[in-house]
Parts: structure tokens; C-alpha cells; sequence
């Protein structure tokens, strides 16, 4: 167990020391909140409503499909960097991962979620 | 040159900040975005150990997490969004149907 | 490192279903009237799968720059995920009739998972390992939220989804600092660097990392809180298809990167892992017996499930691993026949599972409640049950190594969890049932359900069948 009552002590040490921070800047901290304070921009536009609105779903699946469809480009680089390396093989390898890719694009213009109305 | 041990203290904070971020908080988005800043601390270990030890594995790694971490993003923001249409609500204190 | 075409034929069986899937895909946009078939379509898929994971049965052998293993271990899984994956989808034939969910994209998404499990199983990098890991989780998380207009499916996947989201960074973290002491992610590489790298602070930090990882995807005690949630909201045969197929997996690739750290003997290690193992036999049994839904007590039973099998892990020793992957054959099969029938009974998401609605089974359909009780039995360990061969093969294991606190503690949890499950048997058996629902036995449940039946009987009577082929297959490296 010797090696262990240093971890131990941090753990116990790095505890208190985030309940203390915390209870103390609840304590000491000045409160006097007013309406301007607690506006959306205290000293910026006046805001016309509230932000919490809804809106459309259709942001939500691009946006999804985006980030999908944006993030598998990654694996373009190292293909890229090592292009002259790799060759025929590689060029095929990419190939098969785009035409992977292309089964999900196609699936999802079979679903309609690009489908803006 | 900055020693190895700043990137990895560094990377050990933001991923220490992640866990308490998943365990306080109460919005699952918010817990989500904690999820993935623990992720981003991890590429932040594998890219400073890759690039002190010259070896190429660890940034070959962070790709993956990379692409794995979006594919996370787009199921978990559909799982919510699924959540969100049943129950109005995405605070996972109210989220308490199954227990026990 | 241009891989060469004995390669992809090593990999033959990952590929056809992954191509399985993606033809599903296709087939789908393009044929209209594909939905008859996709069953059939998916089966053949994972039957031309198993007959390559036998043709690459002799020969272990690594392919892809020493990134995946084929042959022997890796084989061996591979037919065990096909044979569940086959089971799986026989017993969801009836499943559109309930839920309005799109019969294609769930066969897709369970070959999908089946893709992952089998990448794990057969990972001889921690990165491929990783990739299945994610592969299957992330097919899991969709599934277990597959009855969408349901809250409680709801809720259960982003239970499942935020735990093992949080699991996955845990794992990862791991890995780095893994890599990081040893400068190579390759299983064997690292191994090359034992023992010496165990006495590395940060290198025992990385696998401490690795395995709390890997323990939220097996739910070990006291990792294991979304189990119960998550098997309770997903449709059942998905909660058979996670309780057999994922933890079989997550235990193929925790034996290819724990087995060896566990066998340098550091005894930090082996005492977490022992602690683990205690916990999940002790909550696992004690938490089941309060359980009226059974979808929630088998997930109960699993967790203590869990823990048996890494007595048998904490072992290393030939005994403990033959037993271990034995056990997890056994346990499988076992898990998907219960949950099947499970599915069978519940006729509306979240209707009939009640332990009260078993009662009287046995007057309604003889042949569900024989089954039912085979696998309780197999569950218990009660000879001439699988259960028992496997059991005893791990508890002896254990002994052999000195833990026979963990042998005394498995023996104490299993007589606990005998109440809990012959609860069960006596409903079924010797009480008068209380509702009139018909059940409706197809002939796909009755082939998938008589084959987990007699598989858990066969090897019962003849373990050495199955043994003698692990034998065979144990030699990882």
C-alpha cells in the first residue's frame, strides 16, 4: 500500500481544494444581479427573442451528415503525402473507401435527408 | 523545445476536466462535448509521445480516434435528437425510467 | 508493405460480412421487394463467412503489416460470432410484426456489429482492436435504440451511448500512455517489452486505463450500471445479441491483451482484477435475486457471468484459459437461446416479462419451457449442463492458482443465484398459468432455439468435443 498514500493524498488534497475554491467564491463573491446584468449582451444589442427557439430538424441531419461526411476526408492525407509510394495499389484501396463512402451517400439520397422540403 | 512532460501534464488536465465534466454535468450535450474533449486530450498524448519518440504510430492512431469521435458525434446527436422528440427533455437527471 | 492477396483471404470471413452488409445497402435502394429476402440474404452471408474462417482454420498467421491475426483463435471466434449472428437474426424473423422498425437496416446494422466483434477477436494491434471495439459499439448503440418510439429504447441508448462513449475515452487514454512507454501499439512488440515495462509506473497506469475500458464494455462490477438499463430498453433479441456477441468479444480481446501482463505476474494488476472479478460475482447474484423483469434478472446473471469467466482469466494458467473461452462459448449460445425466448413470449415492446407471465409455461408450449430451463439449468451449473463443464473447469483453474477465495466466493454467489433462477423453473413448471395470450412459435425461432437447446446439452454430456478444439486453437501468438 506504501506507494499508493501519495496518490491518496492528492486525491484527498485536489478534493478539498475544489470544494473550498468553489464554496468560497459562492461566499465572498459579490450578488447583485439587476435586469441589465442578466441581459443576453449587458452592454450590446438589445436581443429581439428568445434564442431557445425551435427550428428546423433538416439543420440537424446536414449537420450530421456533414460532420460524416467531412471527418472520413481525413484519410485523404496520409494517401496523399504517400501517393507515389503506394501507387496503383493505393489508388485502388482509395477507390474501394470512396465507393464505401458512396453506398452511405447514396443510401442517404434514398432516405431523403437531403431533401430540403 | 518544450519538454514531453508539459504535453502530457497538459493533456492529463483536459482530460481530467473531461471526466468531472461528464460526472457534474446535467445537459447531455454538454456531457457529450466532455466526452470529446477527453478524446482530443488523448489525440493531444499520442501526437506528443509521436513526435518525441520520431515514430509515427501514435499520429497514425489520432486519425482513427478522429473518425471514430465523428462517427460518435452523428450517432449520438440522432440518439438526443430521438430522446428530445419522446420527452421533451435532455437533462439526464429527468432521464429515469430504467432503474434498479 | 504492399499487402499481398493472401492477405484479404485471411481476412475473408471480416470482409464477406462487412460486404454482406453494404450489398444489403445497395439492394435496398435498389430492388424494391428485397425486405422478403433479407434475412435469408444475411445467413448466406455469414454461412460463406464460416466456411472461410474454416479454410483459414490450420494456419495463424498475421496479415495488413501485423495488424490482424487469422487462424486458429481468430477462426474460432469468428465462427462462434457467425453461428450467433445466424441465431440472432432467426429469431428476429417475426420481429416487424411488432415494432414498426425497417427490417433491413437492423440485419444490416447486426452484420455491421458482427464486422466489429470479429475485427476485435482477431486484433493483433491495440488499434485494430480499437476499431472493432468502436465498430460494435457504435452498431449497439443504434440497436439498443431501435424501437425509437419508445422512451424507455430511448433512454436505454444514451444510457449505453453516453457510458460507453465515456468507457471509450478511458480505453483510449490507456492506449496512449501505452504506447507512449513502450513505443509500439502491436500486441506482440509489447509483450516483448514484459516484464520489464511492468514495473513503469505510467505503463501500469496505461493498462489499469485499458482495462476499466474494456470493463465498461464487459460490465464488470462496478463498471456495470448500464447493463441492466440497456437490456432492459433495447429489443430483446439485441439484448441477446450484446449479452452473447459483445461480451464474447470484449473478453476475446481483453485474453489477447491482458493474458500476457496477467502472466508476468504483477500483482497489482492480478489483485484489481481479482477485486473486479469478486464484485461482479457477489452484486451480479445479489442484485438478480430482486428482479421481477427477466430481461433485467438475465442481465443480472450476466454480470455475475462476467465474473466467473475472469476467475478464470486471472488464472493464465491452461485450465483457466481453455475454461474461460469454454465458458464463453457455452455462456453465449446460452444467452441468446434465453433472450430468445424471451422475445418470443414478449408480444408487445415491453409486454410479457414479467416473471409472473411465465407461469404455467410449461401447459402452453412444452417446448419453450423445456428450453427455457435448459438453459436456467446450464446458467446454474448443474450437471449434465454445459454450465457445469465450464464452471468447474474455471473454479478448478483457480485453485490451482492459489485463489481459492475467489473459487469459495464463486461457489457461495452460485448456490445465491440458484434461488433466482429456479424461481424461474418452478413458475414455469408448477403453476397455473395466469393469462390466456397465445404464443406463436415460427419455424426460424424453432431452429435457432432447438440448436442453442442441443448445443448446451452436447456439450454437457461431451465437453471434450469442444475441448479438444481449444486446445487445438490455444496458442495465440
Amino acid at each position: 500500500m506504501e506507494p499508493y498514500i501519495p496518490i491518496f493524498l492528492m486525491l484527498v488534497i485536489s478534493t478539498a481544494l475544489a470544494i473550498i475554491l468553489l464554496k468560497l467564491q459562492q461566499s465572498l463573491g459579490p450578488k447583485n444581479p439587476n435586469k441589465e446584468k442578466l441581459s443576453t449582451y449587458e452592454s450590446g444589442m438589445e436581443p429581439i427573442r428568445s434564442a431557445h427557439e425551435r427550428f428546423s430538424i433538416k439543420y440537424y441531419m446536414v449537420a450530421v451528415l456533414f460532420i460524416l461526411f467531412d471527418i472520413e476526408v481525413i484519410f485523404f492525407y496520409p494517401w496523399a503525402v504517400n501517393f507515389k509510394m503506394l501507387g496503383l495499389f493505393g489508388f485502388v484501396e482509395m477507390l474501394v473507401f470512396i465507393g464505401i463512402l458512396f453506398i452511405g451517400y447514396f443510401y442517404v439520397l434514398h432516405k431523403g435527408a437531403l431533401k430540403w422540403d | 523545445m518544450i519538454p514531453l512532460n508539459y504535453y502530457l501534464l497538459f493533456a492529463a488536465f483536459l482530460f481530467s476536466v473531461g471526466v468531472v465534466g461528464v460526472l457534474i454535468r446535467r445537459n447531455a450535450i454538454i456531457v457529450f462535448m466532455c466526452i470529446e474533449l477527453m478524446l482530443n486530450s488523448v489525440n493531444l498524448t499520442f501526437i506528443a509521445f509521436s513526435a518525441f519518440m520520431g515514430n509515427a504510430i501514435g499520429q497514425m492512431f489520432v486519425f482513427f480516434v478522429m473518425t471514430v469521435a465523428a462517427a460518435e458525434a452523428a450517432v449520438g446527436l440522432a440518439i438526443i435528437i430521438a430522446l428530445f422528440r419522446n420527452k421533451k427533455t435532455i437533462n439526464i437527471d429527468q432521464i429515469n425510467l430504467l432503474k434498479w | 508493405m504492399i499487402p499481398t492477396f493472401q492477405d484479404y483471404l485471411n481476412v475473408a470471413p471480416i470482409i464477406i460480412v462487412s460486404a454482406t452488409a453494404l450489398l444489403e445497402i445497395v439492394f435496398q435502394i435498389i430492388f424494391k421487394g428485397f425486405k422478403k429476402y433479407v434475412n435469408i440474404f444475411s445467413i448466406l452471408g455469414l454461412l460463406i463467412s464460416i466456411y472461410f474462417a474454416i479454410i483459414n482454420f490450420d494456419k495463424v498467421s498475421m496479415s495488413f503489416s501485423n495488424m490482424v491475426f487469422s487462424g486458429k483463435y481468430a477462426s474460432f471466434f469468428e465462427i462462434l460470432f457467425c453461428i450467433i449472428g445466424i441465431l440472432t437474426i432467426l429469431q428476429s424473423s417475426t420481429i416487424q410484426k411488432y415494432y414498426s422498425i425497417n427490417k433491413i437496416e437492423y440485419n444490416v446494422l447486426i452484420l455491421i456489429s458482427i464486422v466489429g466483434m470479429m475485427v476485435m477477436s482477431a486484433g493483433a494491434d491495440l488499434i485494430s482492436i480499437f476499431i472493432g471495439l468502436e465498430i460494435m459499439s457504435i452498431c449497439f448503440y443504434v440497436l439498443a435504440g431501435f424501437a425509437r418510439n419508445q422512451i424507455i429504447a430511448n433512454e436505454a441508448s444514451l444510457k449505453y451511448f453516453l457510458l460507453g462513449a465515456f468507457a471509450t475515452g478511458f480505453l483510449l487514454y490507456g492506449i496512449a500512455l501505452i504506447y507512449g512507454t513502450v513505443g509500439t501499439t502491436n500486441i506482440i512488440k509489447i509483450a516483448q517489452h514484459y516484464p520489464i515495462a511492468l514495473s513503469l509506473d505510467l505503463h501500469l497506469l496505461g493498462l489499469i486505463l485499458l482495462l476499466i475500458g474494456l470493463a465498461f464494455k464487459v460490465a464488470l462490477v462496478p463498471f456495470h450500471m448500464w447493463q441492466p438499463d440497456v437490456y432492459e430498453g433495447a429489443i430483446t433479441n439485441v439484448s441477446g445479441l450484446m449479452a452473447s456477441g459483445g461480451k464474447t468479444a470484449a473478453f476475446a480481446s481483453f485474453l489477447l491483451i491482458f493474458s500476457i501482463p496477467l502472466a508476468a505476474g504483477n500483482n497489482n494488476l492480478i489483485e484489481i482484477v481479482s477485486v473486479l472479478a469478486a464484485l461482479s460475482m457477489i452484486v451480479g447474484n445479489i442484485f438478480g435475486l430482486v428482479q421481477q423483469n427477466i430481461k433485467r434478472m438475465l442481465a443480472y446473471s450476466s454480470i455475475a457471468h462476467t465474473g466467473y469467466i475472469l476467475v478464470g482469466i486471472i488464472a493464465t494458467n491452461n485450465f483457466g484459459n481453455h475454461g474461460a473461452l469454454f465458458y464463453l462459448v457455452v455462456y453465449s449460445i446460452t444467452s441468446v437461446g434465453a433472450f430468445g425466448v424471451a422475445s418470443i413470449l414478449e408480444n408487445e415492446f415491453g409486454k410479457n416479462l414479467n416473471i409472473n407471465d411465465y407461469s404455467g409455461l410449461s401447459q402452453k408450449n412444452k417446448f419453450l419451457a423445456f428450453a427455457m430451463s435448459v438453459f436456467m439449468f446450464s446458467l446454474i451449473g448443474i450437471p449434465p449442463f454445459a454450465g457445469f463443464v465450464g464452471k468447474y473447469y474455471l473454479f478448478a483453474a483457480a485453485i490451482q492458482r492459489d485463489l481459492t477465495w475467489l473459487v469459495i466466493l464463486g461457489v457461495l454467489t452460485s448456490i445465491v443465484s440458484l434461488y433466482y433462477y429456479l424461481r424461474l423453473i418452478v413458475y414455469m413448471y408448477f403453476r397455473d398459468p395466469e393469462n390466456q395470450n397465445n404464443i406463436i412459435v415460427t419455424n426460424d425461432f424453432k431452429i435457432a432455439i432447438s440448436f442453442s437447446t442441443i448445443v448446451v446439452i452436447l456439450f454437457g454430456i461431451y465437453p471434450s468435443s469442444l475441448f479438444s478444439v481449444i486446445r487445438y486453437i490455444f496458442n495465440i501468438y
